[in-house]
C-alpha cells in the first residue's frame, strides 16, 4: 500500500497490466506469428516448414483466390447496404416513436441473436429450402422458375449475411439517432422547413456518425464471414473465408492460409481507409 | 333518392381512397417496423416451432407433426449434453476473467491521464475490427509454434482475449457519464481511496460490469469461429452443431438453441423491466 501511495503514477499502469498483457500475448503476439508463417515454405517430404521469406506466398494467394476474394468484398458490401436499408427506418422508429417501450423494442432487435448462429443459419437453410413456402410462393408468382432455386445461390448467401449482421448496423444508428435532440426538429419545423426537408437536412446528417460505425462494424465481419457461404451456397459462392478455414483446417497449408489472411485484412484496411477518407471522419475509434 | 346515393357513393369514394392513403401515409413507417420485426423474429418461430416437430426421417425440414419428446429427452442425442456444459464451463471462466481485466482497462482509460493511452485505445479496437476468422487463424499459429496442446484452456484463452474489448467499452460508457462529485463527497467525509472505490463507485458500475458479464456470456457461448481453430477434440456447443450440420440436425439442437433463447430475453426483460420500474420510482 505504501509503495502505492509513493509510486501514484504507476496506478494506470498497474489496473492496465493484466488485460493489455493478455491481448498483446493473444491478439498482438499471435498476428506476429501469423506473419511469419505466412512466409514459410512447406516441405513436400516430411510436410515441415521452414521460413524463407517466401513472399511468392503472396502473390499466389492473389492470383489463385483473386475471384474469392472479390466475391467476399462484393457480398460484404451489398450485405451491409441492406442491412442500412432494413435497419435505419426501424432504428429511426424506435428511437422517435418507441416512447417508454424503446428498451422492450430493442430486445426485438438483438434477441434473434442469442439464438447461436449456426443455428439460425440452419434455420434460413430450412425457410429457403426448395419445398419452402418461399420459394413456391415465388414460383406461383412466377419471379422464380418452375425449378428456380434460392438455396445455394448468391441470393441466400448475401440474406444469410445481411440477416447475421443486422443488430452491427442496427444498435449503432439507433443509439446516434435517439440521441438526436427534439427541439433541433422543432426549430426546423418553426423555420418552415417540411419534414422531408427537416429529415433532410437536420436527422440524416446528425445521424451519420451511425451510419459510419454501423456500416464498418457489419462489413468487417461479413467481409471474414465464411458460415453463410458454407451452409446456405455452393462452393461457387464461397468466400475467402471459406478458403482460409479449409487451407487452416483441412488441407493444413499453413503459409498459404497465413498469406490469405493478411491478404484480407489489407483489402479491408484498405476499403476502410477509402471509406473513412470519402466520409472525412478522423474520430472512427472514439 | 338513387341519383343522391350515387353521387355519395361517387362522393365518398374518391374520399375513402384519400383516407386509406393518409393513413397508410402516416402509418407507413409504423407498417414497415412491423415487418422488419417479423423478418427478424422469422427464424426464430422456425427455430422453436421444429423443436416440436416429429420428424420420420433423420432430417428435421419439413412439418410432420408435434411432440413434446424432443424437449422431454433433448439429451438423447449422444455428445450434445457433455458438449454443452463445456459450453457453460467455458462461457463461465471466459466472461468473469475477460470481465476483471476488461474493467481494470476501462477504469484507468477513464480516470487516468497516462502516457500511451491512446495507443491502449487502439489495441482496445482492433481485435474488434478484424475478422474473427483472422483471430482465430492467428492464435492457431501461436499455439502450433510453441506446441501447445489444444484443448479446454486454448479455447478459454481465445475466448477472454475476444471479450475483453466489449468489456472495456460497455464500462466504460458508465464510467465517462459518471458524477465524480459522489466519491469526492466520500473523500471529505474521512473514507480512504479503497473504501470509497468499494463503498461508492463499486456499486455504481454494477450495472455495466453486470451487462458487460452477461454480454461476455452470450458472445463465448456462441462462438463458433475462433473456438473452431483452437478447440482441438474439445467439442463446445457451437462445434457440435456444426458436426451435426454435416449430417443431419437433430431437433434437440433446435431445443437448446430456443431454450438459450428464451433465458436471454428473460434476463434482458428483467432487466429492462427492472429499469423502468426504478426510473418511474424516481
Amino acid at each position: 500500500m505504501a509503495f502505492i501511495h509513493r509510486h501514484r503514477w504507476l496506478t494506470p499502469y498497474l489496473l492496465l497490466l493484466p488485460g493489455l498483457a493478455w491481448l498483446v500475448l493473444f491478439f498482438v503476439v499471435p498476428l506476429g506469428f501469423l506473419g511469419h508463417q505466412s512466409l514459410e515454405v512447406q516441405n513436400p517430404i516430411d510436410l515441415s516448414y521452414t521460413f524463407k521469406w517466401a513472399w511468392h506466398n503472396y502473390s499466389d494467394a492473389i492470383t489463385t483466390f483473386n475471384p474469392q476474394l472479390v466475391r467476399s468484398l462484393e457480398y460484404a458490401a451489398i450485405a451491409t447496404a441492406l442491412a442500412l436499408v432494413v435497419s435505419y427506418p426501424l432504428a429511426y422508429w424506435i428511437a422517435f416513436r418507441g416512447g417508454r417501450w424503446k428498451n422492450v423494442l430493442l430486445i426485438i432487435i438483438v434477441g434473434p441473436f442469442f439464438v447461436t448462429y449456426l443455428i439460425r443459419t440452419l434455420a434460413w437453410e430450412t425457410i429457403l429450402s426448395d419445398q419452402g413456402i418461399v420459394v413456391r410462393t415465388l414460383q406461383h408468382v412466377g419471379i422464380l422458375g418452375p425449378d428456380g432455386r434460392l438455396l445455394a445461390t448468391s441470393v441466400a448467401v448475401v440474406a444469410g449475411i445481411t440477416y447475421n449482421f443486422l443488430p452491427f448496423m442496427a444498435l449503432p444508428l439507433y443509439v446516434s439517432l435517439e440521441q438526436i435532440d427534439g427541439r433541433l426538429l422543432e426549430a426546423a419545423e418553426d423555420l418552415y422547413a417540411s419534414r422531408a426537408v427537416a429529415f433532410l437536412r437536420v436527422t440524416l446528417p446528425l445521424s451519420v456518425p451511425g451510419v459510419v460505425a454501423g456500416t464498418l462494424l457489419t462489413f468487417i465481419p461479413a467481409a471474414g464471414d465464411f458460415i453463410n457461404a458454407q451452409l446456405l451456397g455452393t462452393p461457387q459462392q464461397y468466400m475467402i473465408g471459406n478458403v482460409i478455414n479449409s487451407r487452416f483446417n483441412e488441407l493444413q497449408d499453413y503459409p498459404a492460409a497465413a498469406a490469405i489472411s493478411f491478404v484480407l485484412m489489407a483489402a479491408i484496411l484498405g476499403l476502410v481507409a477509402i471509406y473513412a477518407r470519402a466520409l472525412g471522419t478522423e474520430k472512427l475509434t472514439g | 333518392m338513387s341519383v343522391a346515393a350515387e353521387t355519395l357513393a361517387v362522393r365518398a369514394r374518391p374520399g375513402a381512397a384519400l383516407r386509406a392513403w393518409t393513413f397508410a401515409r402516416r402509418h407507413l413507417l409504423t407498417l414497415y417496423a412491423l415487418l422488419a420485426f417479423g423478418y427478424l423474429l422469422l427464424p426464430v418461430a422456425v427455430v422453436v416451432l421444429f423443436s416440436f416437430n416429429h420428424p420420420r426421417g433423420r432430417f428435421n425440414y419439413t412439418w410432420e407433426g408435434f411432440t413434446w419428446s424432443n424437449w422431454t429427452n433433448w439429451d438423447a442425442v449422444p455428445g450434445l449434453k457433455p458438449a454443452l456444459q463445456t459450453s457453460l464451463e467455458v462461457a463461465a471462466i471466459a466472461s468473469i476473467a475477460a470481465t476483471v481485466l476488461g474493467t481494470l482497462i476501462a477504469l484507468a482509460l477513464v480516470r487516468y491521464r497516462f502516457r500511451g493511452r491512446a495507443a491502449t485505445n487502439v489495441l482496445i479496437f482492433l481485435p474488434m475490427s478484424s475478422p474473427e476468422i483472422v483471430l482465430g487463424a492467428s492464435l492457431l499459429t501461436l499455439f502450433l509454434s510453441l506446441n501447445v496442446a489444444l484443448g479446454f484452456w486454448t479455447i478459454v484463452i481465445a475466448h477472454v482475449m475476444f471479450c475483453i474489448s466489449y468489456v472495456v467499452v460497455t464500462v466504460k460508457a458508465r464510467l465517462i457519464g459518471f458524477d465524480r462529485h459522489l466519491e469526492e463527497a466520500a473523500m471529505d467525509l474521512g473514507a480512504n481511496e479503497w473504501v470509497t472505490f468499494v463503498r461508492v463507485t463499486l456499486p455504481l458500475i454494477a450495472p455495466a460490469i453486470l451487462a458487460a458479464l452477461l454480454l461476455s456470456f452470450a458472445l463465448s457461448i456462441d462462438d463458433f469461429v475462433i473456438t473452431n481453430f483452437n478447440a482441438g477434440q474439445t467439442v463446445t456447443f457451437p462445434l457440435f452443431v456444426w458436426g451435426a450440420a454435416r449430417a443431419a440436425v437433430p431437433p434437440q439442437i433446435n431445443v437448446v438453441g430456443s431454450a438459450i433463447f428464451a433465458i436471454a430475453i428473460a434476463v434482458m426483460l428483467a432487466n429492462v423491466l427492472v429499469q423502468m420500474r426504478r426510473s418511474r420510482a424516481r
